[in-house]
């Protein structure tokens, strides 16, 4: 399809922005303006909407497609989530004005979400207080272990120098240790996929500054001596931080701080329904243990006697300002008003319903895989395509072969940890038919591999364009249309 | 049974489920895990109907102060947003979706992404720009990590015009790093101190760090400073405001090596404070150093044309701990409602919005000057934003105009010492020759009272 930028003619109108011309003004010396106007492009503004709703038109979406995308919680968003966040009493607010007038009286419902949400959270969670600043997953991973470098330094201890993080940890994990400053170590997984525990326990040492884990892990599974690793890593005044990435497979079940969890991370885009919008906003809050409220960012929203709200700054030990202000507020809101339609009993319903598609699916596809029962999975599971290379299939193959068929691919080659992953995540937005439809479909896929592997090496043919060349892509280098 | 909202699957789906897996209920799934985990039951509410949780959240929102006349930007600006944005970008085949993993059947995400960073390129005057960040402030502080390991050095100059809330930002994530992080005040003019910055350009320096227009509005050109930069081998990192970019001097012009800023003013609603969109450019050179996605053009075996993400060998899910950052998304729909934007108002439209922006500007600029003990705090050319300092506490000031229905700008006391009485003052397109009358009427009544 062509660009916007091909479809520009000179002169062609645009949205008319304004009508009342001032012409009290003087001309700006020429040296600090710029000689040529920026080139966007003339297009009308039907040819605008045409343009753009094609566009969307040609990607697969919750909306559209069972996207069962592993470790990515691609549930359904509510529309009244949507509704709720964009109300303009809400939207058009602008983030310095709680300084305008003493306390934050001109903001008072925004604070009140903002203040509501960090309550509900700390119960989903068990932990003191949250901070809602973080605006991703990995801001929130960052905020943490920055929360953890503080709390050290405070102790008097500065020589902690590393965090432990298991093989089977997202990337954001080591990446994040690393720009807050620490050296990252890793321990590989036992023959069950969780963080082997003797290794760990060699690895574990005076300097350890603390332990990320998600649990259940990217394989799925559920780390069964989690306590005994706190009460360890406790042992030695080192944190445990918990990547609260899986958390749709515990909430209302098991809270990470009745685990022994000193920091958490959740991901509102995954567990709590925000859009992941093609690729962010996202959202990344993070808990901590009392012991652990004077570092957290600032500000923070205080709930004041006379029951209004307000913002503190004075916080000598906070690690400082990790956001220009209160987060992704627009975010926080569909979290909150998801929170409030799920309710307690919305919260358990969610996860075991999440974790009950995943085992069916897990069952279901077993023979195909011929994959030994080797326990319930939670949210999601982690199969090999190595099964299908006597056909001279690969799991990209399957995977494109799925598009052809209507749905969204699972995760493919990630944990790095198992040859040709397929990483499954249905979600607790699908019913049993959409459920035994995906089985169906992959049980056709492993016949064709059989019968006419070539059909899906070619696959996918029912899209704009067939599998794209990425060589040539870093190659040529092409990132912008001149 | 209860209902559990959002949830698909019915009572009898979930029997056969449990036939199928072997197990009775609910709690065999999560067999396998020690029971002393187990939490009580939360402490929270039931669920609420769609209808009550709407009226909750109406009724909070509507504690909100709306309706004021808004005068108060310091980096975050009330700009119109044409209608076609929100119906666009409120499409759930784009909000709905995720990363492009599979390119195939995320073409509509890519090209728009590919979009994107073409007009950004446009804009800042640069070559290549990556598909977004968080936000301006953690976009600059990116810029900088990427001059710091091009260049292999460790200190950062940092010009006081920069945004002090990114400043809060910058020396918040630099605490655990060892960069030698240094801020220089500005000269008198109200803009960066060439003398000031060019005594502490040594072979140490990585990356010097400038505004334009800065915090208080100043335009600058920056070029003479930019070549001092460069003559020490270090980088030239400067935040850029996009809507200024229609008629000031590109940063890419004045020779600057990384370009970053916050792109809320293209089309997303001010939304007390994000999601908001950081976007970054720089040159062709430097982009393996440049974190963040990026999106290129490739074509298909049959030669049609496409776009992939691409250059992932610089992030951190291949990479781990060795990545260039560590941040692994974008802010794809933000960074989609600019190219929307950018594509509805088009090269008239932006040139005009620009305009409409410094016109207001210049007219309030002279009344509001005119105003007896109000000074100007700088004597220098604006774009859309100037200081003024006033003859008492701009704090009190601005609150006591509150109560009129007016947000009058933005006191800056709060970040630089001395200047309680400095009251910063935004213009935008929306605000009206009659607005501006009103505020300067009530200003006026406001400082004789």
């Amino acid at each position: 399809m062509k660009l916007i930028y091909e479809k520009s003619s000179p002169g062609r109108p645009g949205i008319r922005m304004s009508s009342l011309k001032i012409s009290e003004t003087e001309e700006i010396p020429t040296k600090y303006l710029r000689s040529k106007p920026a080139e966007l492009p003339e297009v009308s503004e039907a040819e605008v909407v045409r343009h753009f709703t094609a566009l969307s038109r040609m990607n697969f979406s919750v909306d559209t497609h069972f996207y069962p995308l592993g470790s990515c919680t691609m549930k359904y968003n509510p529309k009244a989530c949507e509704a709720a966040a964009n109300l303009p009493e809400l939207t058009d607010v602008h983030p310095l004005w709680p300084q305008l007038r003493g306390g934050g009286m001109l903001t008072q419902g925004s604070l009140a979400i903002l203040y509501n949400t960090e309550r509900l959270l700390s119960e989903a969670t068990g932990l003191a207080e949250f901070t809602l600043q973080p605006m991703a997953g990995a801001h929130g991973e960052l905020t943490g272990v920055m929360i953890m470098a503080a709390y050290h330094k405070d102790q008097g201890n500065p020589e902690k120098d590393h965090i432990i993080i298991p093989d089977s940890a997202h990337g954001t994990n080591p990446a994040s240790a690393r720009v807050a400053g620490y050296n990252v170590v890793t321990v590989p997984s036992d023959e069950n996929g969780v963080m082997d525990f003797d290794l760990f326990m060699e690895t574990l040492n005076e300097k350890t500054a603390g332990v990320m884990l998600t649990s259940p892990n990217t394989l799925g599974v559920f780390n069964p001596r989690i306590k005994e690793i706190c009460d360890a890593v406790h042992a030695v005044d080192g944190l445990m931080y918990y990547d609260g990435a899986n958390f749709n497979a515990i909430m209302g079940r098991y809270r990470p701080g009745d685990m022994g969890f000193d920091i958490c991370h959740l991901n509102l885009h995954k567990s709590f329904a925000t859009p992941h919008g093609g690729g962010g906003p996202g959202s990344g809050p993070v808990g901590v243990v009392e012991k652990l409220r004077p570092y957290l960012p600032i500000s923070r929203v205080e709930k004041t006697k006379d029951g209004t709200f307000a913002l503190n700054y004075d916080e000598p030990k906070s690690i400082g300002y990790i956001a220009p202000f209160y987060g992704n507020f627009g975010m926080i809101s569909r979290a909150y008003a998801y929170i409030l339609s799920l309710g307690k009993d919305g919260m358990l319903g969610t996860s075991n319903r999440a974790v009950l598609n995943a085992n069916y699916l897990q069952e279901k596809l077993r023979p195909l895989f011929n994959t030994e029962y080797n326990g319930r999975c939670m949210h999601e599971f982690v199969y090999s395509g190595d099964v299908l290379k006597q056909y001279g299939v690969h799991t990209l193959d399957l995977a494109k072969g799925m598009i052809d068929r209507g749905i969204h691919p699972p995760t493919v080659y990630f944990p790095l940890n198992v040859s040709e992953a397929i990483m499954v995540e249905p979600t607790e937005s699908e019913d049993l038919d959409t459920l035994d439809h995906f089985v169906d479909v992959m049980e056709e896929l492993f016949e064709i591999a059989k019968t006419d592997p070539d059909q899906l090496h070619a696959a996918p043919v029912t899209t704009p364009v067939g599998r794209l060349d990425e060589v040539k892509a870093a190659r040529d280098m092409r990132l912008s249309y001149t | 049974m209860k209902k559990t909202p959002f949830c698909a699957t019915s009572q009898k789906d979930q029997e056969v489920m449990f036939q199928t897996l072997g197990i009775s209920d609910f709690d065999d799934l999560f067999a396998a895990i020690p029971d002393h985990l187990r939490s009580a039951e939360l402490n929270m509410p039931d669920g609420l109907s769609e209808m009550e949780m709407m009226q909750h959240i109406r009724k909070l929102a509507r504690k909100n102060s709306t309706n004021l006349v808004n005068f108060c930007g310091a980096g975050f600006y009330d700009h119109y947003i044409p209608a076609a944005v929100n119906a666009l970008a409120s499409r759930g085949e784009f909000y709905t979706a995720y990363t492009p993993y599979q390119p195939e059947a995320s073409q509509g995400t890519l090209q728009a992404a590919f979009e994107y960073q073409t007009a950004i390129c446009r804009l800042t005057g640069m070559e290549v720009a990556n598909a977004s960040l968080f936000d301006g402030g953690t976009a600059l502080i990116e810029g900088i990590m990427m001059a710091l390991r091009h260049t292999r050095r460790n200190k950062v100059l940092v010009d006081e015009g920069v945004s002090p809330i990114y400043r809060k930002m910058l020396r918040c994530y630099t605490q655990n790093l060892s960069v030698d992080y240094q801020e220089i005040p500005m000269s008198g003019k109200g803009i960066a101190d060439r003398a000031a910055i060019t005594a502490q350009l040594d072979a140490a320096v990585g990356a010097v760090v400038l505004q334009n227009p800065n915090f208080f509005g100043c335009l600058d050109n920056l070029t003479d400073l930019i070549e001092q930069i460069h003559s020490v081998k270090a980088l030239a990192v400067m935040s850029a405001y996009p809507i200024a970019l229609s008629q000031v001097e590109t940063p890419g012009a004045m020779g600057a090596d990384i370009v970053t800023g916050e792109g809320q003013s293209l089309g997303l609603p001010l939304n007390f404070g994000g999601p908001y969109l950081g976007f970054m450019a720089t040159r062709k050179s430097l982009v393996r150093k440049m974190p963040g996605r990026i999106v290129g053009e490739t074509e298909d075996a049959q030669g049609r044309r496409g776009y992939v993400l691409t250059l992932q060998a610089r992030e951190q899910h291949i990479r781990r701990e060795k990545a260039t950052s560590n941040i692994c998304s974008n802010v794809q729909l933000c960074a989609l409602r600019a190219i929307i934007y950018l594509s509805l108002i088009g090269r008239e439209g932006f040139l005009e919005v620009g305009r409409e922006c410094m016109d207001r500007a210049s007219y309030a600029w002279h009344k509001l000057t005119k105003i007896e003990g109000v000074e100007p705090a700088f004597n220098r050319r604006f774009f859309n934003e100037f200081a003024i300092r006033l003859p008492k506490d701009a704090t009190e000031v601005v609150s006591s105009l509150v109560d009129q229905g007016f947000a009058a700008g933005f006191p800056v006391g709060r970040y630089y010492k001395g200047m309680e009485n400095v009251l910063l003052l935004a213009f935008t397109e929306k605000r009206t020759k009659e607005e501006i009358d009103i505020l300067v009427a009530k200003l006026e009544s406001a400082l004789k009272a």
